[in-house]
């Protein structure tokens, strides 16, 4: 049976990892690679690489640290954060990433998920979604939360799914950041909207909060930062007890 | 040593790490006359089955890789090419295996594609050598082997029950990425390179 993913997210800022409580006031949590690492080892399923300020800022993702996470890492790992053209994506493919995940520039070109399954492949392609709700809809928001659009979440998530997005990373920013759990309405919406695989983002405080988003929506993967990189939540104890509460997991 | 087959249709960067943390020794296969230089050979593959396929044979490598007596893996889209024919491009393949390579029905009710680890049931084949049984291994792909009792080597079960893993003599395939599949991966790369013809 294929197993639910628990996916640590490192957010990288000048090769350190970081985490902001609702993308702000940012946080020193440690060495990128080293983390990769220590997270294998405790049965992380898969990580999560994004370059948070990298669309801000206009910086491609660094090369090199792939390549150091690549050689020492084995499991799967994806990249994200400044990907704007396949040249970009394939440098990352080469230097080791599974997937990228685009967020704001498939926004700005929704071409560009047809280019890149074209090229390499669905399975390379996660489209990484930004949620906030504004006046009673889903709107999709860029830069980190800091610029709403016209998109409605639905809606774009749909777009994204026939263009060739091989994946889904939902991050709900009301959610993100309050330890409140995940937006368990939202992503239960969405999986049963679409028909690849959905990571939950957003809202990880407990274990109860994965339990929640594993018993009541059809997400595949949920994904979580400060939990794990403060060490509040062993992953080798989370996935004890999502399995004791029948929730298929690898352990 | 093994050799890997370079003809531009994956991502060979972690499979070579993979090697490299097993201190297994490899080079890359780029002509004909490279697989005589290499006891094993891997044949890597993500991606659209039908653009590797073009690209294989580009390299003139595909008459000279069926030929081989020697133990030969192709993983993901390299097990693919193995078989007869695949729907992604409808593509004939290399015809190793009398076996067809198919899409995922998505009326199964599964989402596709097929992603993250699932558990196989492996029939004590020497590639699984001390691998417990229901081992998960990394799976990322839409595209799948039809089961076959014959070549079965290793089964795995989305929606369908399909091959994880398949050996017709010399030639062996798995499905599932062990360069990415933790230990039990990294462990199935050495029982490969421990393999007699």
């Amino acid at each position: 049976m294929l197993s639910k993913r628990i996916i640590p997210c490192l957010d990288v800022k000048d090769g350190r990892t970081v985490k902001g409580v609702n993308f702000v006031d940012l946080k020193d949590a440690g060495d990128p690679v080293e983390l990769a690492w220590q997270y294998a080892q405790q049965g992380a399923d898969e990580l999560v690489f994004l370059d948070i300020t990298a669309t801000h800022e206009r910086r491609k993702t660094m090369i090199e640290m792939v390549k150091s996470v690549a050689r020492q890492l084995n499991i799967p790992f994806t990249i994200g954060g400044g990907i704007t053209t396949i040249q970009d994506a394939e440098a990352l493919l080469n230097a080791g990433a599974d997937k990228i995940s685009i967020n704001s520039a498939a926004v700005k070109n929704p071409a560009l998920i047809e280019e890149l399954a074209n090229a390499f492949g669905v399975q390379f392609v996660v489209v990484a979604v930004d949620t906030k709700l504004v006046e009673g809809k889903n709107r999709v928001h860029l830069n980190g939360g800091r610029l709403i659009t016209e998109l409605e979440t639905e809606d774009w998530i749909r777009q994204a799914e026939n263009r060739g997005a091989g994946e889904i990373l939902l991050t709900s920013m009301d959610h993100d950041g309050t330890k409140q759990g995940f937006d368990c309405g939202l992503l239960n919406t969405i999986t049963q909207m679409i028909n690849i695989p959905v990571i939950a983002s957003g809202g990880a405080g407990t274990v109860e909060h994965f339990i929640e988003v594993f018993e009541k929506t059809g997400v595949d993967a949920a994904l979580a930062a400060s939990v794990f990189h403060f060490g509040e939540i062993p992953i080798p104890d989370l996935k004890q007890k999502l399995k004791y509460h029948n929730i298929p997991v690898r352990l | 040593m093994i050799g890997i087959v370079n003809y531009g249709a994956g991502n060979i960067f972690s499979l070579t790490s993979a090697l490299e943390r097993q201190h297994l020794n490899y080079g890359m296969v780029n002509t004909e006359a490279d697989l005589d230089k290499y006891t094993h050979i891997i044949i890597p593959g993500v991606g659209h089955a039908g653009a590797a396929m073009k690209k294989l044979e580009q390299t003139g490598l595909v008459g000279p890789i069926k030929a081989l007596k020697k133990p030969v893996l192709g993983i993901c889209v390299g097990m693919q090419l193995l078989t007869d024919h695949s729907e992604e491009g409808d593509a004939r393949l290399m015809g190793i295996f009398p076996l067809k390579t198919r899409l995922f029905d998505k009326n199964q009710g599964i989402k596709i594609p097929h992603m993250g680890w699932n558990n196989i049931e492996h029939k004590n084949n020497p590639l699984f050598d001390g691998v417990a049984n229901e081992t998960q291994f990394y799976f990322v792909h839409s595209y799948f082997i039809e089961y076959n009792p014959i070549f079965d080597i290793a089964t795995a079960n989305y929606g369908t029950p399909f091959s994880a893993a398949i050996q017709k003599d010399n030639f062996y395939g798995v499905q599932f990425h062990p360069e990415k599949s933790g230990t039990a991966g990294e462990l199935l790369l050495k029982n490969f390179s421990t393999l007699t013809p």
